[in-house]
């Protein structure tokens, strides 16, 4: 194997090369200056991100277990971004005495996950998907329970840790099963056999991953453990992780189990109803922003279940375009959310009555967001939805649109709630005005710029249709 | 010899200890009893693997190397739940899943 077709795993060496050079910067440095492994962990990211978009060829290595196709690549860029946002919005977070002699674990940690994410999305074969799922998920409990004098930190870190180890013996078994009935693990030649058992190694195999992906029989640990693990964390949790499972779900549906399609569309039409519906409802009644943010990333992965349905390139296009949106929205809420929750500690609905008098700027990110993520006309978040009705539509399931259509106008309630608080409603005794630092900054005007940009310019869309009818 | 216990017995056995296992971690309140509960799945699950190899497919191995790499992900897995075992009792002076309520709405 030459150097050259090495390259073709560029995003993953890169990111292992990250790791290692932080590694090294860690221990090198001084101690009187370790603040400044924020800035190289913020650089690495940066070049990270960008080494991704330089083009490369595409192809299989170490006899298929590793795949990789522009498709591919596009959504490991699409993540990468999100790294880089949430990375952006840790700096001033991980500033605090509390956490300034560790914080290069944090990034270490990240980077572990992503370049787990980039070899599940990259897989080939179902033990190199396990390895990519696992290394996704366990760092990321290390995460959640990073704040370790709160005891809410660690419980959301054992939540996370014991409900990920359940699904995944749950994802095993249903491997195990799949093996049995086709005697072949690898992605390519991967043939389902017409033996029944294949339903149920499938059903076991979609459980597991919908634990990770949050759909509604297997969403009970989201709202806990995205309430107590650190903001950042949570934003990680909520963006790339699901976003990577969502990513794998579909590659999977749409190649290895093509055959079994009316089994699967079932499947979903059912998930897809009672995510929509008990995310919405559920998140009404929060008054922690977090929490809320928990059952509304809930029903957006309802949401994202409809493109899944579709079962065409256009099903696959509207589903990473409107993840797309959900990188920028989500990061943006919980850029937001994190800001405040670090200058004030807030994070109660009543806490964010008359934000904008004080912090007008912060109110209006994080109006465009909630915005966004409801799906109202001029931003993004509008053509994501809009073009996922349309995949059910073509479809035929009118009673199915009809449902995602009333979820739609439930969850607008429920985030104008929020806006409402923000912008309307008066307060004694408002957050005090404050100044976020540079960082968060950048990250929330790149986040704005996403939700603005992406719904507009038509050539995100066109391009990203493009490779789907190609893969 | 193995010609003596048919695959359907070892079936069995693979899948009550997985639902046993299942069964374990939704009831037990103790954190370590249900990380054992997963062990126990995740085991079930391995001896599923090899079973497959050795009886319906005798000229792979790609279930042998798939439980080796099962195994040692359950180890990175179980050391990383108990440090966060740890960290709680440090807390909250209590492994027990009843005390770890702190958040409900």
């Amino acid at each position: 194997m030459s150097l050259n077709e090495l390259m073709i795993m560029r995003h993953e060496l890169v990111l292992v090369a990250a790791v290692l050079a932080l590694l090294i910067i860690e221990i090198g440095m001084p101690e009187e200056r370790k603040q400044k492994i924020n800035v190289f962990a913020a650089i690495i990211a940066a070049t990270v991100t960008i080494i991704g978009f330089l083009p490369a060829d595409t192809g299989m290595l170490f006899g298929g277990m590793y795949s990789t196709d522009p498709l591919r690549m596009l959504m490991k860029n699409i993540l990468n971004i999100g790294v880089f946002l949430i990375i952006l919005q840790s700096v001033n977070w991980l500033r605090q005495d509390l956490y300034k002699d560790r914080s290069s674990e944090f990034y270490l940690l990240t980077f572990s996950s992503l370049i787990g994410v980039s070899y599940m999305i990259s897989a080939g074969h179902f033990l190199m998907f396990y390895l990519g799922l696992e290394l996704t998920t366990i760092p990321i409990a290390a995460l959640a329970s990073y704040e370790q004098f709160k005891s809410k930190s660690a419980e959301a870190g054992i939540k996370l840790i014991l409900s990920s180890a359940f699904s995944s013996a749950i994802l095993l078994f249903g491997i195990s099963i799949l093996y049995a009935a086709n005697g072949d693990l690898y992605f390519e030649s991967f043939q389902l056999s017409d033996s029944l058992i294949n339903v149920l190694g499938f059903i076991f195999f979609f459980s597991g991953l919908a634990f990770k992906i949050s759909v509604v029989p297997f969403h009970l640990w989201t709202a806990d453990v995205y309430e107590g693990s650190p903001t950042n964390v949570t934003s990680y949790l909520s963006v790339i992780s699901k976003g990577s499972s969502v990513f794998i779900l579909t590659i999977v549906l749409f190649t290895l189990f093509r055959v079994i399609q009316p089994l699967w569309e079932d499947v979903l039409y059912a998930t897809a109803i009672l995510t929509m519906t008990i995310g919405n409802l559920f998140a009404i009644r929060q008054q922690n922003l977090k929490r809320f943010l928990a059952f509304s990333s809930i029903a957006q992965a309802g949401f994202i279940m409809l493109g899944i349905i579709n079962g065409t390139s256009l099903g696959m296009t509207t589903v990473i375009y409107f993840v797309v949106i959900y990188v920028f929205s989500n990061l943006a809420a919980f850029g937001v959310l994190q800001t405040v929750g670090h200058a004030s500690g807030k994070l109660t609905m009543d806490d964010y009555n008359g934000l904008y008098k004080t912090n007008p700027q912060l109110s209006l990110v994080m109006m465009l967001a909630l915005f966004s993520l409801a799906g109202i006309p001029p931003l993004a978040g509008f053509f994501g939805k809009f073009f996922l009705f349309t995949a059910v539509a073509e479809k035929g399931y009118y009673t199915l649109l009809l449902i995602a259509v009333v979820n739609t106008v439930i969850s607008l309630y429920y985030y104008l709630l929020v806006v409402k608080a923000m912008f309307i409603n008066a307060n004694e005794n408002p957050i005090a005005s404050f100044k976020s630092d540079y960082s968060m900054r950048i990250s929330l005007v790149i986040c704005v710029a996403g939700i603005l940009i992406t719904g507009f310019y038509s050539p995100v869309f066109e391009y990203i249709k493009y490779l789907c009818e190609t893969f | 010899m193995m010609e003596h216990v048919p695959i359907s017995h070892v079936l069995i056995v693979t899948s009550a200890m997985f639902f046993i296992g299942a069964y374990g971690f939704l009831t037990r309140r103790n954190l370590v009893t249900m990380l054992i509960g997963v062990e126990l799945m995740l085991n079930a699950v391995n001896i599923n693997f090899v079973i497959f190899d050795r009886y319906l497919f005798p000229n792979q191995i790609e279930g042998h190397f798939f439980a080796l790499f099962i195994i040692a992900i359950a180890a990175a897995e179980a050391a990383v739940a108990i440090a966060i075992f740890i960290n709680l009792y440090r807390n909250i002076r209590s492994i027990n899943v009843e005390e770890v309520d702190k958040m409900k709405y």
